[in-house]
């Protein structure tokens, strides 16, 4: 591939998954949050924020909504009457003389248009109401959260006098940039061939012409650079807590940094069995080989409830969040930090959360694999899913196209990470914190035994049935 | 004297924390998907939107004073000055006037000229409402006094407590009024002479 189409691909690649990171799981993760944990505990939760709507949009919110549901109807019913042509053979059939819109309309693009256009319009409406709150336009309340952090980043950034400037003004950049870096190695996708978009891909062997695997990069050392890159983010909650010249803030520094080098090696052992099934240590590969036998989670249960444990203590939420010690050191290691530079805390923590979530997805559950669907197609049991001699030719034509099936794979990745996400918040909300030692204790006495354990086993399995 | 607490004994799954942790998370997610998902009486959200919504005050909250109606519109205050003889926080200022030459009332009752409250004063006890003898001073609206910037905004003269209904809306009230002329009234001596 040339150099210039290598570069735009890339470009590409790292715009998406730091997209995905910044525009939809931080904003996401941010409203899961409070809505999650006001629901738990019985609260609304904050919905003060929001845009006042015209008086002329609140009151016809109902007729809307029916209007949303009519066009749904609307749709659907064509829908239906295109379905019922394509059922009688006309599916190819030209409907106007001339070209609409530059394009030439047949029964089966209107089935196609019409089912999406009704299959848009039920969530639609359905979400219509939610959107609204009293008089304003709150969306779930994610409007607050934003407003929220407009309000924090435009406060007055105090820096402590006797603080060290410079290191001060570091350390949240150093805890924050890691946490994106890690999106390097992540593989959303599948190889895509560029040159075979709407075709259906042969399922075995090797296909020629441009290939872009949809990761950022495979480098050799794989999962080794997620540690060394996660690693980096120790020295920013370190520093932030050295240089505040605070001591509430040193100490919870300190505990950060015990706490995170601690369960860094945690973190490693617990998927080393993980290393030796899949063989490999390039992310790309290990879900390789989930999609060719089972997702991780299936043969490795307790790796992967350790590996979350861990993962959780690395990014120091709830219960593990002693190095912030709300109730003990005010708010620990940032205690000093104001306006921006605390909010690159804020998000520093869900950007960890979402590329924790985004590797626990690929590590356990098989990354942007999708059951029953391969490279050539839908296959369950033996059945391809195939219409090719019949009127539904188009349905099959579409939903094994190759542009298709890498579309609905990164859906999956997207989803799975959204899922994990919102589990570990939950998490936060549910377990109450633990006490210093006990996390300690629980790093090195229960969870680093385990993981050792679990090598042992592993590896005796390997050895006796020789995968 | 250094003395042992006994620990609380544990079964195995309260042991392995996982298991533990597990059905929190099960309790936690039930609830989330009750309050988000579920029927209206199965949610049990405790809070409101408070600027939005609100909550309606008890039946006797004593709220901000309103001073009732006659039918005819005039304040019911004969101006006795009961009321803020009572005041222990003084807060009322009442200047009594007598009705015109040819009024039916004239020289039955009088009229306040001015009735002032300082709501900044008052401390909500209900006594004036107690003192009043003919239903003119009540504190039934159902709401505090609101809000405002200035101190004195919170001086309430005749017109702005005439001005306040009670929580159904009406200034006038239940009780019944004789009114000097009509035959139900009892008069001014012992044989109702009129």
């Amino acid at each position: 591939m040339e150099f210039g189409w290598f570069l735009l691909a890339t470009v590409l690649k790292v715009s998406f998954i730091l997209g995905v990171t910044v525009l939809l799981y931080a904003p996401v993760f941010v409203l899961f949050e409070r809505r999650q944990s006001a629901m738990v505990q019985d609260r609304i939760g904050p919905m003060m924020g929001g845009v006042k709507m015209p008086r002329l949009v609140i009151d016809h919110l109902q007729t809307l909504q029916m209007g949303a549901f009519g066009m749904a109807a609307l749709c659907g019913l064509l829908f239906l009457f295109a379905t019922a042509q394509v059922w009688q053979g006309n599916g190819t059939e030209v409907l106007f003389t001339e070209p609409v819109l530059g394009v030439r309309h047949t029964w089966n693009g209107m089935m196609f248009v019409f089912g999406a256009l009704a299959a848009v319009h039920v969530p639609l409406g359905v979400v219509l109401p939610y959107l609204f709150h009293h008089d304003r336009l709150t969306i779930f309340g994610g409007l607050h959260a934003l407003f929220d952090a407009i309000k924090a980043f435009t406060k007055e950034d105090v820096v402590p006098p006797e603080a060290d400037k410079f290191l001060f003004s570091l350390a949240p950049i150093i805890a924050m940039v890691p946490a994106l870096m890690l999106g390097a190695v992540i593989p959303f996708g599948p190889t895509l061939y560029v040159d075979y978009l709407f075709e259906q891909l042969p399922a075995e062997g090797t296909i020629g012409g441009a290939a872009i695997p949809l990761q950022v990069a495979s480098l050799n050392i794989g999962i080794l650079y997620m540690f060394a890159v996660g690693g980096a983010g120790i020295i920013g909650a370190a520093l932030a807590g050295y240089s505040s010249n605070n001591k509430f803030a040193l100490i919870g520094g300190l505990r950060a940094a015990s706490q995170m080098v601690s369960y860094e090696v945690c973190l490693g052992l617990t998927i080393v069995p993980l290393f030796m099934l899949y063989d490999s240590l390039l992310l790309d590969e290990m879900v390789q080989w989930q999609v060719d036998h089972v997702w991780g989670v299936v043969v490795q249960p307790i790796a992967f409830v350790l590996f979350l444990t861990a993962s959780i203590a690395e990014y120091k939420r709830v219960p593990f969040d002693a190095p912030e010690g709300e109730s003990e050191i005010v708010a620990g290691f940032f205690l000093e930090y104001s306006s921006g530079k605390w909010l690159m805390y804020m998000l520093a923590e869900f950007f960890e959360v979402a590329t924790s979530s985004m590797l626990i997805a690929v590590l356990f559950f098989g990354g942007w694999d999708v059951p029953f669907l391969g490279r050539g197609g839908w296959e369950a049991f033996g059945y391809a899913f195939d219409l090719s001699g019949t009127h539904w030719a188009i349905l099959s034509e579409v939903a094994n196209s190759h542009v298709f099936i890498v579309a609905v794979q990164i859906g999956a990745f997207v989803l799975k990470a959204l899922l994990l996400g919102m589990l570990s918040i939950q998490i936060r909300w549910t377990l109450p914190r633990f006490r210093y030692d006990q996390i300690m204790q629980l790093c090195w006495r229960m969870i680093l035994p385990l993981a050792l354990v679990n090598i042992l086993v592993t590896g005796i399995f390997i050895l006796l049935t020789g995968i | 004297m250094a003395y042992l607490i006994k620990k609380p004994a544990r079964t195995l799954s309260e042991q392995v924390y996982a298991v533990e942790a597990a059905k929190g998370l099960g309790i936690t997610f039930r609830r989330l998907f009750t309050n988000v998902f579920g029927k209206a009486e199965d949610k049990k959200i405790a809070t409101i939107q408070y600027p939005d919504e609100s909550r309606d005050y008890p039946e006797r909250f004593r709220g901000v004073h309103r001073l009732t109606h006659r039918v005819d519109g005039s304040p019911r205050c004969v101006a006795c000055l009961c009321c803020s003889t009572a005041c222990p926080a003084q807060c009322i200022h009442i200047e009594p006037a007598e009705y015109g030459e040819g009024d039916p009332r004239h020289g039955y009752e009088r009229f306040p000229r001015l009735f002032v409250i300082d709501e900044l004063r008052c401390i909500f006890c209900g006594f004036c409402v107690e003192a009043c003898p003919c239903d003119a001073i009540r504190m039934d609206t159902g709401t505090h006094v609101p809000a405002s910037w200035s101190r004195e905004h919170f001086i309430f003269d005749k017109e702005t407590l005439m001005s306040i209904p009670g929580r159904d809306g009406t200034y006038v009230t239940d009780n019944p009024r004789h009114e000097p002329g009509d035959p139900t009234h009892p008069g001014i001596d012992r044989d109702h002479h009129h």
